[in-house]
């Protein structure tokens, strides 16, 4: 029982000083490259060194704290319960709700099928499963943290509402679209167990056991592309020229749109490992539209997801699903390129 | 007692499956603990959320992977 005590107390024992930590970040990162190394200011070399150890204790921070509270949520938010909310839902306000769900309901590709079957198999139509899918791996809380933290609240709130509207369109498309011919037949063959109704009851001392366990297991997986992204942002910060990107993916190449998310889709990464990319993009002269689109299509859809869900769904669906979820992120990067 | 962990091959389920075998072994449980990656036999436990831990034919857990504590107590209720 001590160890339950502990898992109360601890985190808000910490909370001050993260937050003394987070906010003084600024003047500590100053101190240790003026003062501590007595590094010589505005050169290349110090400023690339500056950026470093500022932004990478601050996306840390942020992903800390934020994973914690996501994580303990989440517990709230179990696929079963998201499943019963979805049952029965006419198609447009489902797909709303499904993506909207698809924010917070744990998600990860490997438990893409089960998710799949178990939709199906409660008669959530298919167009509706399809916005939870697209939504759960595009909008992720690493993704909004990195951004917030690397961009601030605009472009986050950009990003989760351009992604919102592509995995409510696009699977309110595949539902009028009457693809179900297209899904393994086995799929509506296969039948759940009678366990599906049970729910585990969790005390509140391990929700937050479940917070920590998520902090540990996501910051622990991410930390090096984090650091490795700020890394090369930092390098990039002082040495690369202010208008490297311009030629090739700024608002005048009409093409950057559509090329950077065929460069995208067959690129596997985490969003902890592409948003510090995208942020180099847009400095060195990437416009919005187009780094949104490059980063849309690289967590969104990824090759792995597809060979997984090649199980339940036949080729000529997946088809339809990439294409039209590329058609989506065609428009948000046309839009934001040239109407913004 | 019949262990069963219910996996479709993802690093979290191979973690289950190590966790359990070493619970099973450290206190001398005896079990026989079998590795389920066949989805259609995971969609029979209605398990929406891999990885699952069955014991006896009943999903004790589900979409996470437990501290040796907890499985520990589920195993020698």
């Amino acid at each position: 029982m001590k160890n339950l005590k502990n898992t109360i107390w601890l985190p808000i024992a910490l909370l001050p000083v993260w937050f003394l930590i987070y906010k003084n970040l600024t003047p500590m990162t100053n101190w240790i490259t003026d003062t501590a190394f007595g590094m010589e200011k505005g050169t290349h070399f110090t400023e690339a060194f500056r950026f470093f150890i500022f932004e990478f204790p601050k996306v840390m921070l942020l992903l800390t704290i934020i994973i914690f509270f996501v994580g303990i949520i989440r517990t709230f938010f179990t696929p079963e319960r998201t499943r019963k909310a979805l049952e029965g839902k006419t198609t447009f306000t489902g797909n709303v709700m499904a993506a909207t769900l698809g924010i917070v309901t744990p998600f990860c590709s490997c438990s893409a099928i089960p998710l799949f079957l178990g939709f199906i198999e409660a008669g959530v139509p298919l167009g509706v499963t399809f916005s939870f899918l697209i939504a759960a791996p595009m909008i992720n809380e690493v993704a909004i943290i990195l951004l917030f933290g690397l961009f601030g609240w605009k472009v986050t709130a950009i990003y989760v509402v351009t992604g919102l509207t592509i995995a409510i369109l696009a699977g309110w498309i595949i539902g009028l679209l009457k693809l179900e011919k297209w899904v393994e037949p086995w799929v509506y063959e296969a039948h759940m167990g009678i366990n599906d109704s049970e729910e585990e009851k969790l005390s509140f001392e391990k929700r937050i056991r479940l917070g920590y366990d998520a902090v540990k297991e996501i910051v622990g997986k991410v930390w090096l592309y984090v650091a490795l992204g700020i890394l090369v942002g930092a390098g990039a910060h002082g040495y690369v020229p202010e208008d490297f990107m311009v030629a090739l993916m700024g608002k005048s190449a009409w093409y950057s749109v559509p090329l950077s998310i065929l460069i995208g889709v067959p690129l596997y990464s985490n969003a902890a490992g592409i948003v510090p990319i995208v942020s180099v993009l847009i400095e060195k002269g990437a416009s919005l539209g187009t780094a949104l689109a490059f980063m849309m299509s690289v967590i969104g859809l990824s090759l792995p997801e597809m060979v997984i869900l090649r199980k339940v769904l036949k080729l000529q669906l997946i088809a339809v699903f990439v294409g039209v979820v590329s058609l989506g992120i065609i428009c948000v990067g046309y839009l934001f390129n040239y109407a913004l | 007692m019949e262990i069963k962990i219910l996996g479709t091959g993802c690093p979290k389920c191979k973690s289950l499956e190590k966790l359990t075998r070493e619970v099973v072994e450290q206190n001398g449980i005896d079990a026989t603990v079998t590795k389920v990656e066949d989805i259609y036999q995971i969609m029979k436990y209605g398990v929406m959320t891999t990885p699952a831990l069955v014991v006896n034919e009943k999903v004790e857990i589900k979409g996470r992977i437990p501290s040796a504590d907890e499985i520990k107590q589920i195993l020698t209720r």
